[in-house]
């Protein structure tokens, strides 16, 4: 538990505070991430991460892949997930261009797992622009439940 | 194109029950390909079955219903899926009848082809 100060912590909390004030005036700005070139490419494309008994889930928001491109990777507890957002079609002229907001690329994100999994059990299922990635816990990692006495 | 993001609030197509006024605003590309205008817009986690393209009175609504999520992100969590919420405004160019579109990994493509040069209406005038 965290129960002393931190000045770093405050401005975490601003910083969040802007981005929450620079969502509003552009709504699509990061949504799902950017792919740039740029200190903020680490944040695509965005993950959750969920975990119960037995495995670890995680879903990364990533529309308009490559299906071939897709390479995702276990060493130890680093897991590690590339691809390439497919292009549009390359013969459209650039004043042909109304609205360009989606962008495309490739990308690389790596990820430290809370614990180690079973790396050659670990699946990947890519449907409607989301990949899931399930990541089984190894029997060491897994929680157990431990009886208590009572005298 | 005119884009009117933001449901306003006596609009017909803003989303109706009011938990669910929270909207995403999907990216999009627009452009021109000669015999028809192309929007793409990134829709991940949505179905085809829910997606609801609608063109009425010259202005086209994107509303799409992301599917529910797997697990609990209780370890990290980077993002939200709420209902997906774009409007634009058509010029009279576009074909409304001949509109069609495709989903393919979380992308939607929606094809608007132009209608044929309009000939300009002769009115004859009656002389009695």
């Amino acid at each position: 538990m965290r129960n002393f100060w931190d000045p770093f912590r405050e401005f975490e909390a601003l910083y969040r505070e802007m981005e929450q004030l620079f969502d509003q005036v552009n709504p699509v700005r990061r949504i799902f991430g950017r792919i740039t070139d740029g200190p903020l490419s680490a944040s695509y494309p965005l993950m959750n991460v969920g975990e119960d008994k037995d495995n670890v889930y995680v879903e990364v928001l990533a529309p308009g892949l490559n299906p071939e491109s897709i390479e995702v990777t276990v060493l130890n507890d680093q897991l590690r997930i590339a691809g390439e957002k497919a292009p549009l079609k390359t013969d459209i002229k650039p004043e042909a261009f109304y609205r360009c907001e989606r962008g495309s690329g490739r990308f690389i994100r790596t990820l430290t797992l809370p614990m180690e999994v079973e790396s050659d059990k670990v699946t990947a299922d890519y449907k409607n622009g989301i990949l899931l990635v399930t990541l089984p816990k190894q029997a060491a990692s897994k929680p157990k439940q431990i009886a208590v006495k009572v005298n | 194109m005119k884009n009117t993001n933001l449901p306003k609030k006596y609009d017909q197509n803003a989303v109706e029950a009011r938990e669910q006024t929270r909207t995403l605003t999907p990216p999009v590309d627009i452009f021109d390909a000669g015999e028809a205008l192309v929007v793409v817009a990134d829709l991940p986690g949505v179905d085809q079955e829910h997606i609801d393209i609608n063109i009425e009175k010259n202005v086209l609504t994107l509303k799409a219903e992301p599917s529910t999520r797997v697990s609990e992100p209780n370890l990290l969590h980077e993002f939200v899926l709420y209902p997906f919420y774009r409007q634009f405004q058509l010029g009279e160019t576009v074909d409304q009848d001949k509109v069609r579109a495709e989903l393919r990994y979380g992308v939607l493509t929606v094809y608007l082809p132009k209608v044929a040069e309009k000939q300009p209406k002769k009115i004859e005038v009656k002389v009695a």
